[in-house]
C-alpha cells in the first residue's frame, strides 16, 4: 500500500517537471510563433507593410484591424539600427520584440513628442562601445538596448475610420529602419 | 519485476500529467498576474520583460505578438457578466464606461483569433467611429442578424472573443480597482 502511494507521489513530482520542462521549452521549440510567420515575407533591416487582416487571412492572430502594420525585422551583427518613423495624424506606436516575441519595449507618438519617432536600436555590447562624449551630447536621443540580436519592430498606425486606412498606411509607408555601420 | 512495473507505470502517469497540464494551460490561456473587471481579463505583464513562462510559451504557440505595455493593455472576454460562453448564435449587449484611453477599439474574434466572415466587413470598432447618444454614451450589440446602431456581426459562429484594447492608457500592471477602470457590461439578449 505505502510502496504504491509512493510511486504514485513519484510520479506527480516526476509529472511537475515535465510540465514545467515542456512549458520553458515552447518559446524554444516552436516553429509558428510571431518570427517565424514573418521572416518569409520580410527582408532584414527594412520596414515592410504587412497587409490587413482580413476574415480569410492574417499573418498572425488577434490583429487589430484598425491599424495598419509595417514591420523591420532587425539584426544587430551588422552595426545599430537607426529606426525613424513619421507619426500619423491619429495614434502611432512602434514595439520592440525579440526573436521570442517578448515586448520589451514600446512607444507611441505622444511619449516621443514629435513629429517623427527617432530610435538607435542596439544590443549593450555595441551601446558600451560608444564613444562617451557622443553619448553625452546626444543627450536627446533615444537609445533602446535590444536583448537580442534579432527580432522585430512593430509599427502600427491607428485609422480611427475605415477610410482612413490609406492615409495610416501612407504615413508607415516613409518609415525607415537602417544599418549604422560601427564607426 | 515489481520494480519495472512500477516504474513503468510511475513514468507513463508522469509523462500523461506533465503533458496534459501543459495542453491544458498552453489552451486555456493561463498567465499570472491577471487583472479581471468584469467579464474582461488583461495581462498587463505579458508586453514587458516581465511576462511570465506560462505567457511566453502560449504566445509562442499561437504565434502572435502581445500588445506592448507603453503601447497599451488588451481585455480579453470569452464569457458575458453571467459567465455564460459568448456564442454567436445569441444577441449581446455590450454597453458603459471605458477606463481613460486616448483611443480605444473592440474588436470580434473566433477563438483561435481570427476575424469572423460577414457581408458588411464589420470586425471591430474604434473610439472615434462607435454612434453615441446625445451623452456620449454608447452600446454595442453582437449578434447574427443586422442591428440598428452598432452591430458587431458575430456571423452565428458557437464561440467568439472580444477583445477590447485601449491605446495610450494609465491602466497597466498598478491597476487593482474596478473604479480606476471600469469597463463595459455584456449582457445576453435571447438567442436564435
Amino acid at each position: 500500500m505505502i510502496r504504491s502511494l509512493l510511486w504514485i507521489l513519484a510520479a506527480i513530482l516526476l509529472g511537475g517537471i515535465v510540465h514545467l520542462a515542456t512549458v520553458l521549452a515552447m518559446p524554444q521549440t516552436a516553429t509558428e510563433d510571431a518570427y517565424s510567420r514573418l521572416s518569409p515575407l520580410t527582408p532584414v533591416n527594412s520596414v515592410v507593410a504587412l497587409p490587413s487582416p482580413t476574415a480569410k487571412s492574417a499573418i498572425m492572430p488577434f490583429m487589430d484591424p484598425a491599424f495598419a502594420t509595417a514591420v523591420c525585422r532587425y539584426d544587430l551583427r551588422g552595426g545599430s539600427i537607426k529606426l525613424i518613423a513619421p507619426v500619423s495624424q491619429a495614434y502611432t506606436s512602434v514595439t520592440f520584440y525579440t526573436r521570442k516575441s517578448i515586448a520589451y519595449y514600446a512607444i507611441n507618438d505622444r511619449a516621443a513628442g514629435r513629429h517623427s519617432i527617432e530610435l538607435d536600436l542596439m544590443t549593450p555590447e555595441q551601446h558600451a562601445a560608444l564613444p562617451e562624449d557622443e553619448d553625452v551630447t546626444a543627450a536627446d536621443r533615444l537609445i533602446i538596448e535590444s536583448p537580442s540580436t534579432m527580432g522585430l519592430i512593430v509599427l502600427r498606425a491607428l485609422a480611427p475610420e475605415p477610410g482612413l486606412l490609406p492615409m495610416a498606411r501612407q504615413a508607415l509607408a516613409a518609415a525607415t529602419c537602417s544599418v549604422q555601420p560601427a564607426q | 519485476m515489481r520494480l519495472l512495473f512500477g516504474s513503468c507505470f510511475t513514468l507513463l502517469i508522469a509523462a500523461a500529467l506533465g503533458l496534459g497540464a501543459t495542453w491544458l494551460t498552453l489552451t486555456r490561456g493561463v498567465a499570472f498576474g491577471a487583472l479581471n473587471i468584469g467579464a474582461w481579463t488583461a495581462w498587463p505583464k505579458s508586453g514587458s520583460v516581465d511576462i511570465d513562462p506560462y505567457a511566453r510559451a502560449s504566445i509562442a504557440r499561437s504565434g502572435e505578438l502581445p500588445t506592448g505595455m507603453g503601447d497599451g493593455i488588451a481585455f480579453y472576454a470569452h464569457t458575458d457578466d453571467a459567465g455564460e460562453d459568448l456564442d454567436g448564435r445569441c444577441t449581446f449587449v455590450i454597453d458603459g464606461m471605458t477606463p481613460p484611453a486616448r483611443y480605444w477599439t473592440v474588436t470580434l474574434y473566433d477563438p483561435q483569433g481570427r476575424l469572423v466572415a460577414n457581408a458588411l466587413d464589420r470586425h471591430d470598432f474604434t473610439s472615434e467611429e462607435i454612434v453615441r447618444d446625445l451623452d456620449g454614451r454608447f452600446a454595442i450589440t453582437a449578434a447574427p442578424l443586422a442591428r440598428p446602431g452598432n452591430w458587431l456581426p458575430t456571423g452565428g459562429i458557437e464561440r467568439f472573443v472580444l477583445v477590447w484594447r485601449l491605446y495610450d492608457t494609465p491602466i497597466g500592471v498598478a491597476t487593482r480597482t474596478t473604479k480606476e477602470g471600469p469597463m463595459p457590461t455584456i449582457v445576453q439578449k435571447g438567442c436564435s
